[in-house]
């Protein structure tokens, strides 16, 4: 355990019997919290972008009485303001969080997202704006390194490409997750198969799609690159989209934070901080 | 024992979240911290221009594709009287003023822009709040007024002069009309008009001798404030783009007043803000610095990129 990790010596088992591997080298650590800290900023940040004009479409342009999706406050008959999210024909009443919330001091504000979960708290779209390029720069800058890393040191395929014997046991897998049972041992030594597919899609897919549907809004960028903006069908659809991506991000986080706790919160948060995981207690070497 | 879990989670989040943005949004209030956010900005500016040349032009329209309605934003009825007695008289009296660091200062008549060499081009109005129009503006590509002019060397951007007032200088009415952001403008009107009456047509029946955006002659006699009339700005790079034009119809009709009448600036590889509306004056200068608080244009001094083509 005191022992420095070194790529040749990626486990070791300490004078109790513990059986240690070194899971997560300095770079993917680093990554990970780096990545973590940025997307929080994007989001609240992307939220508060978002208040300026509440309302989704699909297409190249905005058919203002038809939205796809719309966060607004409506009176309702007792003359009492409501926040309402509207999906197509649907409605459903948001009061207190979306469309209609408390700002600090508890005055009743209409906003579409509310203060908590904005940056700035304050509806401040300039601002927003700001942090919201500023850090998507760092998200780039940090993907770039992770992946390049990733590629290069084989940690991206070690991670995310599911084994042959993980595939063939893709229904065990399911069952394991279900019992929130998980591998121990050896087998804990990479990632199961779901878990791979998840972190593929998320790294590979969303994240990617994330910054291609954020850049596709970009007037500058529809001239330089059209064929993008076309990508996703048009600045509106581009800008749903990116919506969209982001509550699959925030989905992704859910579980993941929750599936952290149930596996093993300490184990896991240690692997991640100082890049040692343990594997449990070695029979062999306990015998 | 989970849901235990769940709730120390939910809470600790919460609690790490108000310190972040409590954090965040003192940061960003600092000097430092506004600098720092700028530099997102810088990195935009200068790796859009990589991937693009002064030439670039922006996606154009089939005419199928035209918004039916096109949303007009911030200032849709400028309260300046000077500019209600050009619209009274449909804008026959308005001259568009060429000036600052050329060689011969111009003075334009809408027939005389309109006897100019003209574009007409179906493009997307992308807003900073999010939305997006399609409309089809017609009008004089800027770099054929500005070689009419001619350029002196040291010339550096072109900044656009408007007739409308957003607020007054330092007074609680200022704060009253000052829109919280470029959308929010038009519902800040509403309310004005609903408590004060412009009083319709304007009495004064002589041409305005307003020298726009200069600020010292204040149409409105009996108000001594000084308006802050809208201003905006783009560099070279983006005035010589055949795409940039002084645009006087939209979609084959004179621009509306509530579109910018008579003469609106495209700059179509931007936002909406910087497509300033009720173009009165166009002065080249070599900094930015003397013009409203430096920052370039109207919304640029209340927080907004300058380069708003992201």
């Amino acid at each position: 355990m005191a022992a420095s990790p070194a790529l040749e010596a990626p486990e070791t088992v300490d004078r109790q019997g513990r059986r240690w591997f070194y899971r997560h080298p300095l770079v993917i650590r680093l990554a990970h919290w780096i990545n973590a800290a940025v997307l929080l900023v994007l989001l609240m940040s992307g939220l508060q972008i978002f208040n300026a004009h509440p309302a989704l479409y699909w297409g190249a342009v905005s058919t203002f009485d038809d939205p796809a999706l719309a966060i607004t406050s409506e009176q309702g008959r007792d003359g009492r303001s409501r926040g309402v999210v509207t999906v197509g024909t649907h409605s459903l009443d948001t009061t207190g969080v979306l469309g209609l919330s408390r700002a600090e001091g508890g005055t009743e504000v209409e906003r579409a997202f509310p203060a908590w979960a904005t940056l700035p708290a304050d509806q401040d779209l300039a601002t927003g704006r700001r942090w919201h390029f500023l850090f998507a720069w760092l998200l780039v800058i940090n993907g770039a390194v992770y992946l390049l890393y990733g590629l290069f040191s084989g940690q991206l395929r070690r991670r995310l490409i599911p084994d042959g014997d993980q595939i063939r046991d893709f229904g065990g897998s399911v069952k394991e997750h279900l019992l929130l049972r998980f591998p121990e041992g050896t087998q804990a030594k990479r990632y199961n198969v779901i878990q791979k597919l998840t972190y593929l899609v998320l790294v590979l897919g969303l994240l990617p799609a994330m910054v291609l549907a954020g850049l596709a809004m970009s007037p500058g960028m529809d001239a330089a690159w059209p064929w993008l903006t076309e990508l996703f069908g048009g600045r509106q659809s581009a800008r749903s989209v990116h919506f969209i991506a982001a509550g699959l991000i925030v989905l992704f986080v859910v579980v993941h934070v929750l599936l952290v706790l149930v596996s093993g919160l300490v184990n896991n948060m240690r692997g991640m901080i100082t890049g040692w995981f343990s594997l449990g207690r070695d029979r062999e070497h306990a015998r | 024992m989970i849901l235990h879990r769940r709730k120390l989670l939910t809470g600790g989040a919460g609690l790490m979240g108000t310190a972040l943005l409590g954090g965040c949004d003192r940061f960003a209030g600092t000097e430092t911290g506004r600098r720092t956010l700028q530099v997102g900005e810088d990195a935009n500016l200068y790796v859009q221009r990589l991937l693009m040349s002064p030439a670039t032009l922006a996606r154009e329209f089939p005419a199928a594709m035209i918004s039916p309605w096109f949303k007009p934003n911030g200032t849709i009825d400028p309260p300046d009287r000077a500019y209600r007695a050009l619209a009274a008289q449909k804008f026959a009296a308005f001259r568009l003023t060429v000036d600052g660091l050329v060689e011969t200062p111009l003075s334009l008549s809408l027939a005389d822009l309109r006897a100019l060499p003209s574009r007409t081009q179906i493009t997307r109005h992308d807003c900073v709040e999010g939305w997006s129009c399609i409309g089809q503006w017609a009008g004089v590509p800027l770099a054929e007024v500005l070689k009419r002019a001619g350029l002196k060397p040291q010339a550096r951007y072109v900044v656009f002069h408007c007739a409308d007032t957003l607020e007054y200088a330092g007074s609680q009415d200022g704060a009253f009309l000052r829109p919280g952001h470029p959308g929010a403008v038009r519902e800040a009107y509403v309310q004005l008009a609903a408590a004060e009456d412009w009083g319709g047509a304007p009495a004064a029946t002589d041409a305005p001798k307003d020298d726009w955006g200069q600020g010292s002659a204040d149409s409105e006699a009996e108000d001594k404030r000084t308006p802050i009339r809208y201003y905006e700005s783009i560099d070279l790079y983006d005035a010589v783009n055949p795409q940039t034009i002084l645009a006087y119809d939209l979609n084959g009709k004179p621009l509306p007043v509530s579109n910018g009448a008579p003469l609106r600036l495209r700059v179509e590889r931007q936002l909406g803000y910087k497509q300033a509306k009720y173009v009165m004056r166009v002065e080249l200068v070599e900094s930015l610095a003397g013009i409203g608080q430096g920052g370039g244009g109207y919304w640029e001094d209340r927080g907004y990129e300058w380069y708003a083509g992201i």
